[in-house]
């Protein structure tokens, strides 16, 4: 198979955009789809300062690269779960693209480390509250990641979130009717009110195999491997369903998920309801001051939580 | 042919010569969960394998 703009061989056929790319025109596709997601969503100017999560995996990764070759100033956050040999792993990977890719570029790394800071562990963490390891993991996330943002004087944070994951997360709210979740899934979320950071998610014009396809060509070295504690997640049993139907006819994620922010944009032509709805119910959590709806925060809570366990 | 697969990770063989999308049937992986990686290089399902040719079938979706 050849590349549909130049005689070079194919290294990824796209069948929901009836084409196929060598390994330059699938570079350059993607960084366009990069660049036309920023400026169609409003998500960041040239001059603003990103900060960028990165985990290891292929698209928080990838994302960092593409920002960086896009001529962005990205900073990145490393969140150390303590989770065995996969955490160390993919610390590994994400020191090692700083080394590489990233410091040349003038861009720095800082990692989290939730044991020391937290007192415990996420497995510990997520044991002590009494809730599955993924949800401490993602309380202790969010919270960091939207700390550092704010404390850093970054002007908006960043995820490697693809078309995937949110047609996989817009299929599993759907099914449960979770209308109250439908109102923040979106590409960008403005900073509602003070105390909660600008978020982006400049890669969900992509598919997972894109990405993956990407980081591949251009030599991103990622972790492959899958955390060990969201075995059996649903999230994975979504994409499947949603490959599945790609399969029969390309391009059903991206109308999916498309057609679902075009009614959404109609429903609330400006982001004001939203920011209305948090400042009715989010009053800053008596401890930490990041804005909450229940008094003192869940990050708190649950910190506090493995204070007491363990002195 | 050997063949690298993860999640979790293991080889098996299959005899070849074989097209990439044959490959992918046979073990009922759908291509758009999975890209073929030889040496460095991706390969699309077009492509055809060798007997003595060694391929990592790449999942391609993550958890998340
Ligand atoms: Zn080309
Ligand atoms: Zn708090």
């Amino acid at each position: 198979m050849k590349c549909r703009k130049c005689p070079a061989q194919a290294v990824l056929k796209l069948p929901r955009h009836n084409t196929a790319f060598c390994s330059t025109h699938l570079t350059d596709f993607v960084r366009g789809q990069v660049e036309r997601a920023i400026k169609s969503q409003k998500m960041f100017h040239p001059n603003d300062r990103i900060l960028v999560a990165v985990s290891g995996g292929k698209d928080s990764l990838a994302l960092w690269e593409i920002l960086l070759k896009l001529g962005y100033q990205a900073d990145a956050l490393y969140v150390d779960q303590g989770i065995g040999t996969y955490s160390q792993t993919s610390r590994e990977k994400v020191e090692r693209f700083t080394e590489l890719v990233a410091k040349p570029c003038g861009a720095t790394l800082t990692i989290h480390h939730v044991e020391e800071e937290e007192g415990a562990n996420i497995p510990d963490l997520a044991n002590l509250i009494h809730r599955p390891t993924c949800s401490a993991c993602g309380t202790v996330k969010r919270y960091q990641f939207n700390r550092a943002t704010i404390q850093g004087g970054y002007d908006v944070m960043a995820t490697g979130h693809n078309l995937d994951d949110e047609a996989a997360r817009l299929l599993g709210n759907v099914l449960h009717w979770q209308e109250e979740y439908l109102q923040k899934q979106s590409p960008m979320l403005p900073a509602s009110m003070e105390g909660f950071a600008k978020k982006v998610k400049p890669l969900y014009r992509l598919t997972e195999r894109e990405i993956a396809a990407y980081a591949i060509v251009n030599r991103i070295d990622y972790i492959v491997e899958e955390c060990p504690m969201s075995k059996g997640a649903k999230m994975l049993v979504y994409k499947d369903v949603l490959n599945r139907l790609e399969a029969e006819s390309p391009g059903t994620k991206h109308t999916f998920y498309f057609q679902f922010l075009k009614k959404q944009a109609k429903a609330q032509p400006t982001q004001g309801s939203m920011t209305q709805t948090d400042h009715a119910t989010l009053k800053p959590c008596t401890s930490c001051s990041q804005p909450t709806s229940t008094g003192i925060c869940s990050y708190c809570k649950m910190v506090a939580r493995a204070k007491t366990a363990t002195s | 042919m050997k063949i690298h697969l993860s999640h979790p990770s293991r080889n098996i063989e299959m005899a070849g010569p074989k097209r990439v999308g044959d490959v992918l049937t046979e073990l009922h992986l759908i291509p758009e969960g999975y890209l073929i990686i030889r040496g460095e290089d991706l390969l699309t399902e077009d492509e055809r394998l060798e007997d003595s040719d060694t391929i990592e079938i790449r999942p391609v979706i993550s958890g998340g």
